[in-house]
Formats: C-alpha cells, sequence, structure tokens
C-alpha cells in the first residue's frame, strides 16, 4: 500500500499514539460510570474517540489521492536546534540548574545567550549585529520588565550579589 | 434608559486617566506588534499577558481588548502595503488591498480599512451593550446540560472554521481538551497525566502553549522557507484620504460589512475571521458598476467591507465571553484565561458581581477604536518603517520576549522549558497541516467541559438523554449538528475550499 497523503497519514498516526497513550492511563484513575463520573471516565472517553479519528484519517490518507501527495518535506534543523536550544540556554542562565549545582547567571547574561544561540539559526550570522541587537534588548528588557513592571527575577550572575 | 445609565457608568471607569493610559499602551502596542511580520494577535496577547499581571483587573483587560483590536488593525495594514496578513482574518484584505498599494493609492486604503473598522467597532460595541445583559438573563436557565451542550456548538464552531481536514480539526479539538485536563482534578483531586512532577500539578500553563505553539512554531517555519524578496510600499503612500467618488462606494460597503460581521461574530467559534471571508464573499455578489474596476483588482469596497467586518464581530465575539463565559475564539480563550488569573470568573455573575469592571471593559473597547483611528492615520510613516525592519533582527526579540513571558508566569524555569517543548510540537504541526486553533479553544474548555458533562449526568442519574430532552440544551445540540451537515454538504465544501484558497 502506498500512502498517498503524507501529512495526513503521520497526523493520523499521531493521533492513533496520542489517543492510546492518553486512554491507556485514563484507565489507571477510577472510571466510574455516567452517573457518578471518577477522574479516568472523560479523559478516557476523548482518548478513545481520538485514537478512533486517528485510524479513519491515517486510512483515508492511504485510499483517497491527494494532489502532490500533501509531503511533509525536509526538516529545516538550523532554526528547530538553535531557536529551541536558545530558550534552553535562556532558562538555565536565568535560573541555574539545581540538579548540577549551577547558581544562576542572571538575566542579562541569559539575554546575551539566548540572542547569540536563536541568531545562529539565520544563514548570515553577523556577530557585530547581533551583538547589538542583545545590547538593544538588554535595555529594553531591563527597562521594561526589571524598572517598570518590576517583574521577579534574578537580573545579574549570583556569584556577584551573592 | 438603562442602557445609557450603563454606558455612563462604563465611560466613568473607561475615562479615568490610568485606564485612558491603558487603553492607549494596548491599542498601540498592538498594533506595532501586529505590524511586525510574522507575529499574530493570539501570540501577541500571549507575550503580553504577564505585563498585566500586577494592574488592577479592570486596567488589565482594558489593555488586552486594546492589545486585540490594535494587532488586528495592525494586521491589516501589513496586508495592504507588503501583501501579507499579520493574522487570518487580515487574508481577504490582501486581495484587493495590496492591489491598491501597487496602483499608489495605499494611502486611501489604509484610510478606508481605519475608517471602516471605527464605524463597525462602534456598531459593535453598541450591540454589545444592548444585547448582552439580555442574554444574561437567558444564561440565568442555563443548566450543566445547556453548557455542555454550548461548548460543543462552540466547539464544532471552531473545527469548522479550522482550514483544511475536518477531521484533524476535531482531532485537534480532543487533543486540546485532553491537554485541558492535566493536572489536578477538582472532583477527586487526584492528579492527572501528570508523570508526579510538581509544577504539572496546577496543569499546563495556558500562555505557554500558546506561546510555544504559535510563536515558536511560527518563527522556526518562516525561517525554515527561504527568503523571499518582499516588496514594500513605501514611498507611495501620500494622499491618504478617499476621495468623494470613494466614500460613495465605501459606505454601502461599510454597511453591509458591519451587518455580516456583527452576525456571524457572536456565533461561538465566529469572531472575526468568518466575518470578514463572507462580507467579501457578498461584496463579490454586489453588482460591479461601470466606472469600478471588480473585486480583487483593487476596488476600493473589498478592503471597506471585510475590514469593517472583522472589526465588528471582534467586538461582537466579546457577547458569549462576557455573557456565558465562554470563549469563541482563541483570543477570547486568552481573555477568559486572564480573568481568571485576575480571579474573576467569566460568565453571567461579572454583570451582577463586578458591573464597573463589565462596563468598563465595554466602554474601553469604543475608546480604543477611536484611539486606532487617531493613532493610526497620522503613525502610518511610523509603521511603514517598522516593515522594514529585518526578520533576522525580530526573530531574536519574539524568542526572548516569549521566554520571559514563560518564565515570569511562575517565576519558574519549568515554564521555559515547556515552551522549548510546545514550540517544537507547534512545529510539527505546521508540518503535518494541523491547525492549532481549535486545539487552543479545546484547551481551554476542557475542564469546564468536563466538570458541566459530570454535572449534567449526576442530575440525570447517568441518563444522556438529558441532553436531548431538554429542549434548551437540544436546539444548540440541532444547531451544532445543522453546522456540520451544512459543511459536509459538496457544494459548501467547494465552496470553503474556495475562501480558503483566496
Amino acid at each position: 500500500m502506498k500512502i498517498k497523503n503524507q501529512k495526513d497519514f503521520f497526523s493520523g498516526l499521531m493521533f492513533v499514539g496520542l489517543g492510546i497513550a492518553f486512554g491507556w492511563s485514563s484507565l489507571g484513575y477510577k472510571l466510574g460510570d455516567a452517573g457518578r463520573m471518577g477522574p479516568g471516565y472523560f479523559p478516557f472517553l476523548l482518548g478513545s474517540l481520538m485514537a478512533i479519528l486517528g485510524i479513519v484519517i491515517a486510512f483515508k490518507a492511504l485510499a483517497v489521492k491527494t494532489e502532490g501527495g500533501d509531503r511533509i518535506g525536509s526538516w529545516p534543523w538550523r532554526p528547530l536546534v538553535f531557536v529551541l536550544s536558545s530558550n534552553l540556554l535562556f532558562g538555565v542562565l536565568l535560573g541555574g540548574l539545581p540538579s548540577i549545582k549551577l547558581p544562576p547567571a542572571g538575566l542579562i547574561a541569559a539575554i546575551y545567550g539566548l540572542t547569540i544561540t536563536a541568531s545562529l539559526a539565520e544563514r548570515r550570522f553577523n556577530s557585530r549585529d547581533v551583538l547589538i541587537l542583545a545590547t538593544v534588548l538588554v535595555a529594553i528588557s531591563y527597562g521594561a520588565f526589571i524598572a517598570l513592571l518590576k517583574l521577579l527575577m534574578p537580573v545579574w550572575p549570583e556569584f556577584i550579589v551573592g | 434608559m438603562d442602557l445609557l445609565a450603563n454606558l455612563s457608568l462604563g465611560f466613568g471607569v473607561a475615562l479615568t486617566p490610568v485606564n485612558l493610559m491603558y487603553a492607549f499602551i494596548g491599542v498601540f502596542l498592538g498594533t506595532l506588534i501586529g505590524v511586525l511580520p510574522g507575529i499574530g494577535p493570539v501570540a501577541t496577547i500571549a507575550m503580553l499577558l504577564p505585563a498585566t499581571f500586577n494592574l488592577p483587573p479592570v486596567s488589565a483587560l482594558i489593555m488586552l481588548a486594546g492589545l486585540y483590536y490594535g494587532a488586528q488593525y495592525g494586521g491589516s495594514t501589513t496586508s495592504i502595503l507588503v501583501n501579507l496578513p499579520g493574522e487570518a482574518a487580515a487574508v481577504v484584505t490582501c486581495l484587493d488591498g495590496y492591489q491598491m498599494a501597487r496602483q499608489g493609492r495605499a494611502g486611501p486604503a489604509l484610510a478606508t480599512a481605519a475608517l471602516g473598522s471605527f464605524f463597525a467597532g462602534s456598531v459593535g460595541v453598541l450591540l454589545l451593550a444592548a444585547f448582552a445583559p439580555p442574554l444574561m438573563l437567558l444564561a440565568a436557565n442555563f443548566g450543566p446540560a445547556e453548557y455542555f451542550s454550548l461548548m460543543v456548538l462552540g466547539l464544532i464552531g471552531a473545527v469548522v472554521l479550522a482550514s483544511g481536514s475536518l477531521l484533524k480539526a476535531f482531532a485537534m479539538v480532543l487533543l486540546g481538551l485532553l491537554l485541558g485536563l492535566v493536572g489536578t482534578d477538582v472532583n477527586s483531586g487526584i492528579s492527572r497525566f501528570s508523570f508526579d512532577i510538581p509544577e504539572l500539578m496546577d496543569g499546563i500553563g495556558f500562555v505557554v502553549i500558546v506561546m510555544g505553539i504559535f510563536g515558536y512554531g511560527e518563527i522556526i517555519s518562516n525561517l525554515g522557507q527561504s527568503q523571499k524578496e518582499r516588496e514594500v510600499f513605501t514611498g507611495k503612500v501620500h494622499g491618504l484620504f478617499p476621495t468623494l467618488q470613494d466614500f460613495k462606494k465605501i459606505v454601502p460597503a461599510v454597511l453591509r460589512g458591519t451587518f455580516v460581521g456583527s452576525a456571524l461574530g457572536v456565533l461561538p467559534g465566529g469572531g472575526a475571521l468568518l466575518g470578514a471571508f463572507a462580507a467579501y464573499a457578498f461584496e463579490k455578489k454586489v453588482r460591479t458598476k461601470p466606472d469600478e474596476v471588480p473585486l480583487g483588482k483593487g476596488n476600493i469596497r473589498g478592503v471597506a467591507a471585510p475590514e469593517s467586518a472583522n472589526n465588528a464581530g471582534a467586538q461582537t465575539s466579546f457577547i458569549p465571553m462576557l455573557t456565558l463565559g465562554i470563549p469563541s475564539n482563541a483570543v477570547m480563550a486568552l481573555m477568559i484565561g486572564a480573568m481568571i488569573i485576575h480571579n474573576i470568573q467569566p460568565g453571567p455573575q461579572v454583570l451582577t458581581r463586578n458591573p464597573a469592571l463589565f462596563w468598563g471593559l465595554i466602554a474601553s473597547m469604543w475608546i480604543g477604536n477611536l484611539m486606532l483611528v487617531i493613532l493610526n492615520l497620522p503613525l502610518i510613516g511610523i509603521w511603514i518603517k517598522l516593515l522594514e525592519v529585518p526578520y533576522r533582527y525580530l526573530f531574536p526579540a519574539i524568542v526572548l520576549f516569549c521566554a520571559i513571558g514563560a518564565y515570569s508566569m511562575n517565576n519558574n524555569t519549568f515554564d521555559v522549558w515547556m515552551l522549548a517543548g510546545f514550540g517544537f510540537v507547534g512545529y510539527v504541526f505546521i508540518k503535518l497541516g494541523c491547525e492549532p486553533a481549535p486545539l487552543v479553544l479545546g484547551f481551554i474548555l476542557g475542564p469546564m467541559m468536563e466538570e458541566n458533562l459530570r454535572r449534567a449526568l449526576l442530575l440525570s442519574l447517568g441518563d444522556w438523554s438529558t441532553f436531548v430532552t431538554r429542549p434548551l440544551s437540544a436546539g444548540l445540540l440541532a444547531a451544532a449538528f445543522l453546522v456540520l451537515l451544512l459543511m459536509l454538504s459538496p457544494a459548501v465544501k467547494k465552496r470553503r475550499r474556495e475562501a480558503f484558497e483566496e
């Protein structure tokens, strides 16, 4: 059998998988009955329905022909990796990682870290421009979030402010 | 008259200098971000939501509402000038607006969008003020069965409006409902699907889901595409005002657009999008005069009608949100999230318990609309400058503001990790052609739906027929069924495909 619509086929599989996962783990909670619904009742219903829908979507993708086959296409690894990891780096620098005893480095370091990493997602990386951008973003963020809105977050590295 | 007394109470609240300032900040920031390409109103509001936590509830909601129509208006500016809709509702504005810009008539197009929006917004606000209180009385007759059926109707509406496959949109709703259930079950106290992670016991942060899926997903997708050169009509915006000839065409188009938009905005799942599409389709049916260019070739009516419709719809979509506590689209879901954060339970009791908030919000919407006109006509030059900011400077800033927003939700890095996770998920959705808006609506409705289903069935002793034997509930379900049936009919299916392709 040939997949006639790639996007639909794989989204069907995704819904089946997620539906089964949710439905299965709902069985771990009390189901109850309609008049006295337990915590597992509603999610079990939804999960099963989603799995069934997923099967229908996947089968339709095998049976019904679509123009061009609705291919998923290649994955843009560069933006995917750099955008997401810039976000993770931001979290690590801002809040530290207690599990490996990494102290918080604060907002300012985190903004530089995020901006530089995220900018690598673009092929044309110009270190001077990126540093200027990061500095501008530090100024805006400090002014808006710390000075004006008074959000609570570490600004400076812990080893400086103690 | 009650309406006048209520409105004057509202204006009393909205006209305080502090609230005027927040309305202004909201409209200004909303337009600013709406103009920036690649970020729509949903992500804008999600990003700025944390900024409103420290404000009093009225001011926070006023600012958020301002952000909403500011972002909407900003979206139409980019549609006209660069053929780049900032959000789905502005897609139809591109058709004639961009053509007008190419003919050197960007000025009148922008002015028409602003004036049409203002007029439609004013009508929408009046409708909201007039119809919300009686609807609230109706809401008093709503039991859990009716609420459940209404939510079914709303979710079906969201499914129908999603572009692409209905089945996939339906599955996305279910996924949203399930994600909404993550965390502690209010009834049994059991923590569900939380993998024993303490941060998950309160559920997944709404803002995190929206920013991840709409913000990060879009950014990754934009960067993944090869950069197309955009044609920006910067030098050519002169002569803002439409001619008398134009006005003759605009006025009836604006009236038609306002009517269509207001009517469709009230529907659950409707909001601005449906109105804009319907108004454009309607305008196409109206006979073109001999001296006019056809629609799609730069006819000013093609800008006036959908722009009025989407603004009218944006206003009237507040009706189900404020009266019943049921969001009609993703933006309204965010507003409900914001109200809950401020400890206001959305629904009929807002009017009785919190009349100043209710009428203040309504009055501020009108003021916000007025500010849009005042702000946009002279500031168009600045917005155009903004369009020239290259994307490589923009996207790190968006990534950053989302990350700061996620952290500030609970002052916890866990939400930052979740943001990255949902960013990936959001991109997978784009890749698989699954539209995320139904998921967001499902997410906010998940716990409400379970609670009402549970109560309804508890009252009926487990008898499912309660949903069809209670007349109001049966009517709502019948409406949902009808909408679904309509969408499955071949004729509408074809029209729908055409509408989304245009």
